[in-house]
């Protein structure tokens, strides 16, 4: 147990680390410069550039840059004037983490909802017609999602509003937004896996002793058939943060999506590379945890590692 | 007394051929293409997408419009006889420039996936056939690249690239074929195990003989099937970047960016985006019907 937790905290330090290197060669090379601005004399451009250590050797601000992120620090914007990236994250990783975390619990919720309700129904309906959705739901886009919520419920029905995040009414378009895809896969995944698990020896055993059927269902068939959903928390993850660089902007949400493509609009590399770096270190915790309450879930996966 | 004869009937010609076969004999193909056109959604999906694919090829060549001719006097119209889908804000065919940019998308989906097809095979051929401590680390190079959401690699290399067809391409392998490796990698080492390619190794094939006429054609269903989920994925990667206004940018036009270019006006001429969407739309649709029809026929064992 323990050298499989560390042989995974090795690989997600080495994921960090080659993300850490890969992004920041990629910004350095990046044409154009942060400090190319009209009103900016080639004097006072240079000034800059100096300033924030530019002019140094590559492979300095690479060592620089790796030894601040080993005391936690992102570094400072190039462009908003004495803004860290650290505080950056701090007001920007709410409104994305909250609007995630409501996402990811709908998602889950309904997913497996409808999930068990594709296995254990006999109406063919009710099987197509779930089965469409979830084809509907990994086939839209988000973005369109996204405009085609704000065009109908915010614009012509006026029912919620679009812009922000300030009350639990703003909540409802983004959540609806970010979470079909998550729960039409979900649901596929649940389908799949409790249907393998309703016909295994231990549910038939279950049903001997004549345990009541609801325990059966929650105890012994759904606890197994939630492993691939746990398993696929971190692309879920990753995909909303991913999703996030549209809809905050589509809604107006001052998130850490929304600030990702401003900065890299605006070749601020150091949001850029924070962000980035961020995002990662999420989603490598993430999968990190989802692997292990695999293990702790079902002893087998351990085995067979 | 009754003779035999009377017992019993003689047995006709044709029924003392036991071995007779009252179905045609069919193919696999055959056999896979009756079972897909079976499932009416995946015979929609493949109708719609025939559909899109020869008006993308061929209605920009008959259309009386450049897909970047601008005509001031007409600008902002709605749909008429002269202009099936109307015109944007600077007058050009929402018509043609639709078809336009369906090709586009369409090209790059198809390149793209094909490109992840070629990596994706020969990097899970490779770690599952060789094993061992290379398989090892050419899956934990995998991990990696799976670990990071792919869309940032991707927003970094547009941006260091330029805003073009080919930039988007690389940008999409560079992850895309992750799951392809995984899905050959697995097929391969199931199947190298079987009684046939110990045959085949042990008659003395080559390595390269083995792997390619043996396993890789043996793992063919779930390559064609992760093929048809690759091209739609694809395509709605180039719409998400050309719609975050990185990916191709005007007066070419892909699905993505004409949905962008009709952003600004959303709330005025909802239907300059209504078009490009719907196309977007059917055509993912499409390709994930056939995807679906085709595990399925590929597949007929399977649990539905």
């Amino acid at each position: 147990m323990v050298k499989y937790i560390v042989k995974r905290i090795g690989i997600g330090l080495l994921t960090l680390f080659v993300l850490v290197t890969v992004t920041f060669f990629l910004t350095r090379m990046m044409p154009g410069s942060p400090f190319d601005i009209a009103n900016l004399t080639p004097a006072n451009q240079e000034k800059m550039i100096s300033f924030y250590g530019l002019d140094r050797p590559l492979t300095e601000q690479y060592v620089q840059y790796l030894g601040n992120l080993f005391h936690g620090d992102f570094g400072v914007s190039f462009k908003k004037a004495g803004v860290t990236v650290n505080d950056l994250i701090a007001s920007l990783a709410p409104a994305t983490m909250k609007l995630g975390a409501i996402s990811y619990g709908v998602s889950l919720i309904l997913g497996t909802a409808l999930g068990i309700w594709m296995a254990v129904t006999r109406q063919d309906l009710v099987k197509g017609s779930i089965l469409t959705f979830s084809t509907f739901g990994v086939s839209v886009p988000n973005f369109v999602l996204a405009l085609l919520l704000m065009l109908v419920f915010g614009v012509y029905l006026n029912w919620f509003p679009v812009l922000g995040l300030s009350t639990p009414r703003h909540y409802v378009l983004p959540v609806i937004t970010q979470s079909v895809y998550p729960i039409a896969q979900i649901s596929r995944l649940v389908k799949t896996s409790y249907t393998e698990a309703m016909s295994q020896d231990y549910v038939v055993m279950a049903r001997a002793k004549g345990l009541k059927g609801s325990r059966i269902s929650l105890l012994h068939i759904l606890k197994n058939a939630m492993i691939p959903v746990i398993t696929t928390s971190g692309p879920m993850i990753a995909f909303l943060l991913t999703g996030s660089f549209v809809v905050e902007n589509i809604f107006t949400i001052p998130g850490i999506g929304r600030e990702f493509v401003n900065a890299v609009s605006n070749r601020d590399y150091t949001v850029v590379m924070g962000l980035t770096v961020f995002m990662g270190i999420l989603i490598i915790v993430c999968n990190l945890a989802a692997d292990l309450v695999c293990v702790l879930v079902d002893p087998r996966i351990k085995m067979a590692e | 007394m009754l003779s035999p004869d009377e017992f019993f009937e003689p047995v006709e010609d044709w029924e003392r051929d036991t071995e007779y076969i009252a179905m045609e004999n069919k193919s696999f193909g055959r056999d896979v293409w009756s079972r897909f056109c079976r499932n009416r959604r995946a015979l929609f999906g493949l109708v719609c997408l025939t559909a899109v694919v020869v008006l993308a090829i061929f209605g920009p060549m008959v259309s009386p419009y450049p897909y970047d001719g601008m005509d001031v006097a007409v600008k902002n119209q709605g749909s008429s006889i002269a202009h099936w889908f109307g015109t944007d804000q600077f007058g050009r065919d929402t018509f043609t420039r639709v078809l336009y940019g369906a090709r586009i998308s369409l090209m790059i989906g198809f390149v793209a996936t094909a490109i992840n097809l070629v990596i994706g095979v020969l990097y899970g051929g490779i770690a599952g056939y060789v094993g061992g401590f290379a398989d090892m680390v050419l899956m934990r190079i995998v991990d990696i690249i799976y670990a990071v959401p792919a869309m940032v690699y991707m927003i970094l290399l547009m941006l260091l690239l330029g805003s073009n067809v080919y930039s988007v391409m690389i940008g999409i392998c560079v992850s895309g074929w992750i799951n392809m490796a995984r899905i050959v990698r697995s097929q391969v080492i199931s199947l190298k195990e079987q009684e046939f390619s110990v045959a085949a190794f042990v008659m003395g094939a080559s390595t390269r003989r083995i792997l390619f006429r043996h396993l890789l054609i043996n793992s063919l269903g779930p390559i064609i099937v992760s093929v048809t989920l690759m091209i739609p994925q694809a395509i709605f990667t180039e719409a998400f970047l050309s719609f975050i206004g990185i990916g191709i940018s005007a007066p070419m036009a892909s699905l993505g960016t004409l949905a962008q270019d009709a952003k600004m006006q959303l709330e005025i001429y909802p239907m300059q985006m209504i078009w490009p969407v719907a196309v977007i739309c059917l055509v993912i649709f499409s390709l994930n019907f056939m995807g679906e029809g085709l595990e399925e026929a590929l597949n007929p064992k399977g649990k539905r």
